[in-house]
């Protein structure tokens, strides 16, 4: 079995107000991610990507169809801390996920709370703290720390549970670009390194740039799903979503409108420019 | 203003009064809190205070950081004095005026009544100066750990408490943005009387209200997402271990407090 997380038809509603029609924010989603990729799930606001990925570790249940976490089913109750250890989630705001007033603390918070003993903690917890290059900061005051600082802290304490997947709901959109950075080349790094499955759900475009997957959501359903290359090239549809493409492709698509001859899956800049100057010879 | 706020403040340190255990410190100051209350005479007081002394000396906080403890309750402090200066009865009336009566008696209260709640603040909080918030709800789950027989949840009070001191800071800060925000638009929380000021502090209560609610919503996602499922099966990345000092801590706040007893039941 070589799927980390897999969905079958996947509906999804939020409650609705006393006699209105509840209003599906999933409506029928087949997925299935691969063990150790890096997807990356994009989406306008209410396209339905941050409700998704709240059911990849049972924080919502599925109204219909059913959520696999390797091989377990989300809606049985018995499985709730298996699946929960799993699957790592680190949400948007940094502030209101740091439990403890110590950074050690903190990260020891999920070890503590699965039983793990002391000694296994503290290497787990100083191990954590490595990954995510936070190590200076052990007995650091997380209030004190910058947005992509607590992000990274954040990311700790979900690797101490050891996962195999980690899913990040928006977790750079408060962020600058700084902290952006530090905190997608610290997930790019523990998939590499560690082969965590890494779940990426944004609505920054050139955070997709170096994905294995992209999966465009809209409207509660998957609207496009393949490689970088193979969902940036489609610019007129993501367009239509909504969605601003990159900048790179951005230029491509307007050179070819123009009638130069030019590929438009060039996603990085060095790309990009190599096929702007293939095309002047 | 809001940086003045000393609730729960911790000096960061390596002295002996740092390194003790947070039990041993809950204990130390019960035992104190008991002999300040047993305490009747001026020797009494002059030994308690010594005790003080020498715990703030052991401590290495400063002397200047305890008093401005002190501010907060200061009108506690002089309105006991007062009462008990004018309106406790006694046989030598030094000066009289309409319902008001100074007498030996009443003096000598007023000045115990002082120095007792002086001491008792500032005991208690020399314990908060010295214990970090985490070590401190951490030694009061363990002390407590029996009452969990009486389904007391001790695990989710300290909790409550150890979230609530983690949130201090960042709502302070959110405090001053809103207010911040307030300003930039025209509020003026300065002027006005009472009431008036009063009133102007709702536009920033409301929203700080409404997002502390929205925050504790995201954290208890958050925590479950961390596998939160109560106080059961927990480990603990410090455990809290009982050393020698710990035990020669205790053995000499019981002596005092022996000692306060002894001189009370002889008189002096």
């Amino acid at each position: 079995m070589n799927d980390m997380i897999q969905t079958e038809s996947l509906r999804f509603a939020y409650p609705a107000d006393e006699g209105q029609k509840p209003v599906y924010a999933l409506r029928g989603v087949d997925l299935e991610i691969e063990k150790g990729s890096f997807v990356v799930v994009l989406g306008h606001n209410g396209s339905g990507k941050s409700t998704l990925a709240k059911t990849f570790n049972a924080v919502l249940l599925p109204a219909g169809g059913k959520v696999y976490v390797e091989g377990m089913d989300t809606l049985d109750q018995e499985l709730l801390l298996a699946i929960r250890q799993r699957v790592g989630m680190v949400f948007q705001n940094p502030d209101n996920q740091i439990v403890a007033n110590v950074v050690e603390e903190d990260v020891a918070f999920a070890p503590e709370n699965l039983g793990v003993p002391t000694e296994e903690i503290r290497k787990r917890v100083d191990a954590a703290l490595k990954a995510v290059g936070m190590d200076e900061f052990v007995t650091h005051a997380p209030h004190l720390l910058s947005g992509g600082q607590k992000q990274r802290i954040a990311i700790a304490g979900v690797i101490a549970m050891e996962p195999a997947c980690i899913v990040l709901d928006e977790a750079t959109a408060m962020l600058d670009p700084i902290g952006r950075r530090e905190v997608l080349t610290t997930v790019h790094r523990l998939n590499k390194e560690k082969g965590i499955t890494v779940i990426l759900i944004t609505h920054h475009m050139n955070e997709a740039e170096a994905a294995d997957r992209v999966v465009v959501m809209d409207d509660g359903r998957v609207d496009l799903d393949g490689t970088p290359q193979e969902v940036f090239s489609q610019v007129t549809r993501l367009r239509r979503l909504g969605l601003t493409v990159p900048d790179t492709v951005d230029l491509l698509d307007r050179l070819r409108l123009d009638g130069w001859d030019v590929p438009l899956d060039a996603l990085s800049v060095e790309d990009c420019a190599a096929a702007v100057a293939g095309a002047l010879k | 203003m809001l940086k003045d706020i000393t609730l729960g403040q911790y000096f960061p340190g390596d002295t002996p009064a740092h390194r003790l255990d947070p039990r041993t410190k809950i204990l130390l100051v019960v035992l104190y809190i008991a002999a300040l209350f047993t305490a009747k005479s001026f020797l009494t007081y002059g030994l308690m205070a010594l005790v003080l002394a020498a715990c703030v000396r052991i401590s290495k906080v400063g002397l200047k950081a305890l008093v401005k403890g002190l501010k907060p309750v200061l009108f506690i402090i002089v309105f006991t004095g007062i009462l008990n200066l004018f309106f406790t009865p006694g046989e030598n009336e030094l000066w009289a005026w309409g319902p008001f009566h100074v007498t030996d008696t009443g003096i000598q209260n007023a000045a115990f009544m002082v120095l007792r709640i002086m001491l008792l603040i500032m005991g208690t909080f020399l314990m908060t100066y010295t214990t970090s918030p985490i070590s401190l709800t951490d030694g009061l789950e363990r002390l407590l750990n029996g009452l969990k027989r009486f389904h007391v949840p001790v695990h989710e009070l300290t909790m409550i408490m150890s979230i609530a001191l983690r949130f201090i800071p960042t709502l302070i800060e959110e405090t001053d943005k809103i207010m911040s925000a307030q300003k930039a638009r025209g509020a003026d929380f300065e002027s006005g009387n009472l009431i008036e000021k009063a009133r102007a502090l709702v536009p920033i209560l409301v929203p700080l209200f409404i997002s502390a609610f929205r925050r504790a919503d995201e954290l208890a996602t958050a925590m479950e997402c961390r596998c939160y499922h109560g106080g059961e099966g927990r480990t603990k990345l410090h455990v809290l271990k009982y050393e020698g000092r710990d035990y020669v801590a205790l053995a000499l706040g019981a002596l005092i407090l022996a000692g306060v007893i002894s001189l009370r039941v002889l008189g002096l």
